[in-house]
């Protein structure tokens, strides 16, 4: 008996493989309207990048950069790029279902309908989500933590690329071919060959794996980060909550992906080879995907909420002018709550039928799991209880967090109720949930950060009427997004329909979509509030490096921070390090300079991750010989890349001396001592 | 753990490190590697002659093969990996206790809500459907 | 830099918050801890398909089981293989501790692990092309699908491990056995040990118990 391969099928040329004419969405006016837009948007970038002769600027300074400062802007621009293509999916679904009603089609045919709720989700968990909390922590953690660099700072570099290279799998699938029909889980049968022939679960399968390689070590990456480079005097009870959160955000992200990086394997040899593990013949059982794949699922909504709740303790504590209520049980709650986080993943599958002992030992552990949450909601509370409150714009994001987070955990904890589940079980209950947890925290999250640390990013402040116009219209968006789409899942609506029979139901997919256009219109704020500061950014500067007056190491050293970071390594008494030294009497250093030690830029990155789309692409295309080609040409330049043993450099001391004088002159200028 | 374990368990990273950079690498020496390998040798050649055999009964042999894998591990990892509870300031022993953990839930979790699962929704056997036929 | 630096000073005084040594981390200070975690991840990978053995290795899809296919003399030769690989792996490790050590030598134990590990492979490929000759493929029922993932997988880090051990043979024959170069054989020293504890698992799960039932 040989493998029923279908690999190997006469329709199969050995250049194209099956890749056609037939491929290009030449019959389909939304795809080429969207392709025309990107190509437009596309060449337009390109051209303005060429004509301010900006090419070698962004390979010296960017593409190959080993500064984690870069590296983490980089995968903010990455998460807000393809934000607009993941936001864009979700207006697509909001118009068709307002719209299907009354015998109306609407104007999406329903296989094109599944593909976009598909990459919808696959592109807001895995290239938005993931992406601004990673670059969060890369921006982020090695200034708090009084260091110059991460641990690996060449394999950060190409953790990004390989991120952005399933981001471009994941786009390619837009313009040629298709997508998965299968929702963001790909579950098999479904998404076997048998059901899903063509190339749309494979660009799936190859946009994450290629993408996980990246997320896995680069969570690897800052976990040594964190446990070796610290300053000086910092115990680990002295480390700022985000770094805290990053710890273990990164911890479960080493520990998780793992399991979805084998679980898409194995469903890879099914469709490619024919194995039977989760087919419907053989032995095969298609229950066992699920099991795993939730495995992995349920810790990867931890990994995005943890960095959130990190940031949220930063700025609580920071415009309170507070130390943090109970930092102790902060820490403890998010170690328990990465235990906990392994221990819950069968109540997605409440359902499937594992019984009742099953399910109640499940629900036991769901439940228990909210109450470190529970706990962490009362430290920020206590936290701004006769604090002097500062309502900047991270702080009000904050605020709307913990109203909105709340909610939304209230109704996960229903949803824990296993008989409670039986009925709202893929209703669109679950969907307004999930969206109030992701949106009110990990979403309401980045916002709180991304206006927080600008100024260190970029020297300049961000814009305060536009920001709270974004601030305005996302929140209240939000609501009217949601709020109708709970009411609908009570009212028994499941998820992922593209027409309604029952017309009673339109006026609530019509308020949603209002919602969805407030959103948008908080997007555009958000997009103009990043213009129009920039334009300002003379009128916004801050010389100071610390605009908020805040608490911990990053605000010590100037904005944007030098390449090094810390001209001298900081030593940490306390735990809010920088409080702690501006309140006794910390004097900034101006002379006795070294030059100091930096590792050096490398394209090796940008090559690797352009060989794993090629790979990704012919394996996606059963193109072979191009698969095997990339496949021998990244293994030919990662040896190679060892090869190379002069990977640092000394950054000399005059150009240290010049840096710091500078910002002498500026703070002087300013009036500040500090 | 407690706060001061937390405490003490690494403090920051000071000067001690670079003393250590050199010697915090784990070392092997002759009698360590003989040892593991005699030990391996016996742990390993008493499972498979106990199998291939079939002197003892499956239940025995089974528990018999199964612990000896159990310590096999452990040897490997004392007298080949080196691994010590201190290394690298605890941390790799710690990232060993959570993989350890993470591998048991895995395992166990998924064997027992698979069975229950197959019990459950998969009474396919003739057997089975021969029972659910007579309960009617 | 004592501990009680690092404690506040009671008297008000203003300590040094900065050190005005150049601070420098050791290159390379963090590799071994990081790698291990990579392992650690490789290790869930291998209890993933633990997992789906254990699931799905009674699924015999009406073929023939673990009884009839496998040969334990010929899984024994690969397990010693194997165990003899990383005993002389050991003796690269200690070639390499010794003062003045030679790089010819340490290059010889190494060549020789390389063998054992491409015979354990070899042994592999002829066990799976045989099953497959006997219409035991890994298509053939969920029960062959785990079995040929699990050891395979296993076989596929072996393949890379020997891969990494030709350039690591290179490296030293250029450069010596410098600092760069001792981290990269202990990391690999990891790898290969590591691999050895997946097999102990491998052929107690996969073919012992599935022999005896």
């Amino acid at each position: 008996m040989t493998s029923p391969l279908p690999l190997s099928s006469p329709s199969i040329s050995p250049i194209f493989g099956r890749l056609s004419l037939d491929a290009l969405p030449l019959h389909e006016l939304p795809v080429l309207v969207a392709f025309a837009g990107v190509a437009v948007g596309g060449i337009a970038l390109l051209a303005i990048i060429t004509y301010y002769k900006a090419w070698g600027m962004l390979w010296r300074d960017w593409f190959t950069s080993v500064d984690h400062k870069k590296i983490g802007i980089m995968y903010i621009i990455l998460g807000l790029v393809m934000f607009v293509r993941g936001f864009s999916d979700a207006l697509m679904m909001r118009a068709q279902q307002a719209m299907a009603f009354n015998g109306n089609p609407g104007y999406l045919p329903p296989d094109h309908y599944n593909q976009i709720f598909t990459a919808h989700g696959v592109i807001m968990i895995f290239f938005v989500a993931m992406p601004l909390v990673a670059g969060l922590m890369n921006f982020v953690v090695p200034l708090q933590i009084g260091a110059r660099d991460v641990s690996f700072p060449y394999l950060n570099n190409f953790s990004f690329w390989m991120t952005t290279a399933g981001a471009v799998i994941t786009m390619i699938s837009l313009f040629v071919g298709n997508y998965a029909r299968t929702g963001w889980l790909a579950m098999p049968p479904l998404s076997g060959i048998a059901a899903s022939p063509d190339v749309g679960v494979d660009y799936y399968i190859w946009g994450l794996q290629v993408a996980g390689v990246g997320t896995l070590l680069s969570g690897v990456n800052l976990i040594a980060t964190i446990v070796k480079m610290r300053a000086p005097g910092m115990t680990l009870m002295k480390m700022p909550v985000f770094v805290w959160t990053s710890l273990c955000t990164n911890t479960l992200i080493v520990a998780a992906f793992p399991v979805l990086t084998a679980v898409l394997a194995l469903l890879s040899l099914d469709r490619y080879v024919g194995m039977q593990f989760f087919t419907n013949g053989l032995g095969g059982n298609p229950m066992m995907y699920v099991n795993l794949i939730w495995i992995w699922g349920h810790p990867e909504v931890y990994i995005l909420i943890l960095p959130a709740f990190g940031v949220f303790s930063e700025v609580v504590a920071t415009f309170a002018s507070k130390r943090l209520f109970g930092y102790t049980s902060m820490i403890y709650a998010t170690i328990v709550i990465t235990i906990l986080a392994y221990l819950v993943w069968l109540h997605h599958f409440f359902t499937m039928g594992s019984g009742a002992s099953v399910n109640s030992f499940f629900a036991i552990t769901t439940m228990i799991i909210s109450i470190p949450t529970g706990a962490k909601i009362f430290n920020w509370l206590f936290t701004m209880y006769h604090g002097r409150i500062r309502y900047e714009l991270p702080m009000m994001w904050t605020v709307a967090f913990m109203l909105t987070f709340v909610i939304g955990g209230m109704t996960g904890v229903l949803l824990a109720v296993p008989p409670a589940d039986f009925v709202l079980h893929n209703s669109l209950f679950l969907i307004a949930h999930f969206h109030n947890v992701i949106i009110g925290g990990v979403v309401f999250g980045m916002f709180a950060g991304i206006n927080y640390w600008w100024p260190k990013a970029f020297g300049f402040t961000l814009d305060r009427v536009w920001g709270k116009r974004q601030f305005w219209l996302w929140v209240v968006g939000f609501w009217f997004a949601f709020a109708p789409v709970y009411a609908l899942g009570l009212m028994g609506v499941t998820r992922r329909l593209s027409q309604f029979d029952d017309a009673s139901l339109q006026p609530y997919f019509l308020v949603a979509g209002f919602g969805a256009l407030l959103i948008l219109a908080g997007t555009g704020a958000m997009f103009v509030q990043f213009f129009v500061s920039f334009r300002n950014r003379e009128k916004l500067r801050d010389v100071t490096g610390d605009p908020w007056d805040g608490r911990t190491l990053e605000w010590s050293t100037s904005s944007p921070p030098p390449d090094y970071n810390f001209p001298f390594t900081p030593v940490v008494y306390d735990n809010d390090a920088w409080w702690d030294m501006k309140r006794r009497g910390y004097v900034r250093p101006t002379t006795g300079f070294r030059k100091i030690h930096m590792p050096k830029n490398t394209g090796t990155g940008v090559i690797l991750a352009g060989l794993s789309v090629a790979f990704g692409f012919g394996m996606i295309w059963y193109m072979w010989w191009l698969a095997v080609v990339s496949l021998v040409g990244i293994f030919a330049v990662a040896i190679g890349h060892s090869f190379n043993y002069k990977r640092d450099f000394y950054i000399p001391v005059e150009d240290v001396v010049r840096t710091e004088d500078e910002r002498t002159r500026l703070l002087a200028g300013e009036g500040v001592s500090a | 753990m407690s706060a001061d374990t937390l405490h003490n368990s690494a403090h920051g990273h000071d000067h001690h490190d670079h003393e250590h950079a050199h010697g915090e690498a784990p070392h092997g020496s002759l009698r360590g590697y003989m040892i593991g390998f005699i030990l391996s040798v016996i742990l390993t050649a008493i499972p498979f002659a106990l199998v291939m055999t079939g002197k003892l009964d499956a239940t025995t042999t089974a528990v018999i093969v199964l612990s000896m894998a159990a310590i096999q591990v452990v040897v490997h990892m004392v007298f080949f990996l080196h691994m010590t509870t201190t290394a690298e300031g605890g941390w790799s022993f710690l990232a060993l206790l959570f993989t350890v953990i993470v591998i048991v839930i895995t395992l166990s979790g998924s064997i027992w809500v698979m069975y229950h699962m197959n019990a459950n929704m998969m009474p396919a056997t003739p057997a089975a459907i021969a029972e659910s036929m007579s309960q009617q | 830099m004592s501990a009680q630096t690092f404690e506040a000073t009671a008297n008000g005084e203003t300590p040094l918050f900065y050190e005005v040594e150049e601070h420098h981390h050791p290159e390379g200070s963090s590799t071994m801890l990081g790698f291990w975690m990579y392992l650690m991840s490789d290790c869930l990978i291998f209890a993933i398909l633990f997992a789906c053995y254990a699931v799905l290795g009674h699924s015999y899809g009406g073929g023939e089981g673990p009884k009839q296919l496998f040969e334990l003399p010929l899984v024994a030769l690969n397990t010693a293989m194997l165990l003899f690989s990383s005993l002389t792996y050991g003796f690269a490790m200690l070639t390499m501790e010794r003062p003045g050590a030679s790089v010819r030598a340490v290059q010889g134990w190494l060549i020789v692990t390389g063998l054992f590990g491409l015979a354990f492979l070899c042994i592999e490929l002829y066990e799976f092309s045989n099953l497959i000759h006997e219409g035991a493929g890994p298509w053939r029922s969920a029960f062959l699908s785990s079995f040929f993932t699990l050891v395979g997988t296993h076989g596929l880090h072996v393949t890379v491990g020997l891969i990494w051990l030709v350039t690591l043979v290179a490296q030293i024959g250029m450069h010596g056995l410098g600092q760069a170069n001792r981290r990269r054989l202990m990391c690999l020293s990891m790898f290969w040990h590591f691999l050895d504890v997946i097999w102990i698992g491998v052929f107690t799960i996969v073919y012992l118990m599935g022999v005896l039932g």
